[in-house]
């Protein structure tokens, strides 16, 4: 089901429910001679709207949020944390080798030399402030799973049975992933040997 | 035989620091004459006003991406169609290594790389230098 239509079907059911509830207080309000056959009549659409909620929700696939989109997202930005972090701290080695050489240089170059790399060291905290801000929008996203969670929870949404959502990418989009966590990616030497087997084929 | 270190050399990269890095290292490893492009696309408009020995792409860049631009190259009916074609990318997934040697591929890298890999599989394509 599209956004926009989950949008439509959900203002007509809140129209549905607001009409239903205002019919019963009426009755009731007017203190008319209301059957209780009415009532249960009344009640029983409260429910089957009720029932079409749920049923939505779970067409919106909540556990995919929760459970692929949101881990998915946090993933990718837990490999960036690591990934600037190696980086910054080879950076830094590197600083401190042209520093020890800066002093056997000494002199006027020597102390350039220092400043400069101090320069980089000063830089290179940008690799702190990434990896805090990146840890708020992580605790963010968790508190937005955490949300969804008691939502469907509460509302009893039936998430479970649904057939996997259609890949509507044309295959070169498919091809474009971009960086691969550790666990799913290949190695260069597997790269070179996968390249070598398929020169192999064809030679053939 | 002897590789030309005054070929010209292609570098394609959405991302200007790796061309930065990328033509450092060349330059390091002795190639004199590089020149660069930022998509497919203008990767394209340049090997067809110019004469490449090696050219060496990104994946994932737009509006033309490494992929297209190699695919577009090897199915030309110009000169560069068999110009030397290194994939340098962050798309490591097997079917992308297949999807790149089916289109033509001559070596593809990983990212990230160094400069020492970068040599051998140079070396691969066009020989020790």
């Amino acid at each position: 089901m599209s956004e926009a239509s989950l949008n439509e079907t959900s203002d007509n059911k809140k129209e549905r429910i607001v009409s239903i509830i205002s019919s019963v207080i009426d009755k009731v309000g007017k203190n008319e001679q209301v059957s209780l056959s009415g009532i249960l009549t009344e009640l029983r659409d409260l429910l089957i709207v009720i029932e079409e909620t749920r049923r939505d929700m779970g067409l919106a696939r909540p556990s995919d949020i929760t459970g692929k989109h949101i881990p998915g997202a946090t993933d990718e930005l837990d490999a960036i944390v690591e990934a600037t972090s190696e980086a910054t701290g080879t950076i830094m080695d590197c600083c401190d080798v042209i520093l020890e050489k800066a002093g056997a240089v000494g002199g006027d170059d020597g102390d350039t030399i220092s400043a400069e790399v101090m320069k980089i060291f000063e830089a290179c905290s940008f690799q702190d402030v990434t990896g805090q801000r990146v840890s708020k929008v992580v605790k963010t996203f968790h508190d937005i799973e955490e949300k969804i969670d008691k939502l469907v929870s509460v509302l009893g949404v039936k998430v479970s049975g649904l057939p996997e959502e259609e890949d509507i990418r044309s295959d070169d989009e498919k091809l474009l992933n971009g960086p691969q966590l550790a666990d799913q990616a290949i190695s260069q030497d597997d790269i070179d040997k996968l390249m070598a087997e398929l020169d192999g084929v064809a030679e053939e | 035989m002897a590789v030309d270190m005054n070929m010209n050399v292609l570098i394609v990269d959405d991302y200007t620091t790796m061309l930065r890095i990328i033509k450092n290292l060349l330059k390091q490893l002795g190639f004199n004459n590089i020149d660069e492009a930022t998509d497919g696309t203008m990767a394209l408009e340049k090997v067809k006003s110019k004469s490449y020995g090696l050219v060496i792409s990104d994946w994932n860049m737009e509006p033309m991406t490494g992929f297209e631009f190699l695919k577009k190259v090897r199915t030309s009916d110009q000169a560069f169609k068999t110009v030397p074609f290194i994939m340098i990318t962050a798309e490591s997934k097997t079917e992308n290594v297949i999807a790149a040697k089916q289109a033509g591929v001559n070596n593809y890298i990983v990212k990230p790389f160094n400069a020492e890999t970068l040599k051998t599989k140079i070396s691969a394509v066009l020989g020790e230098f």
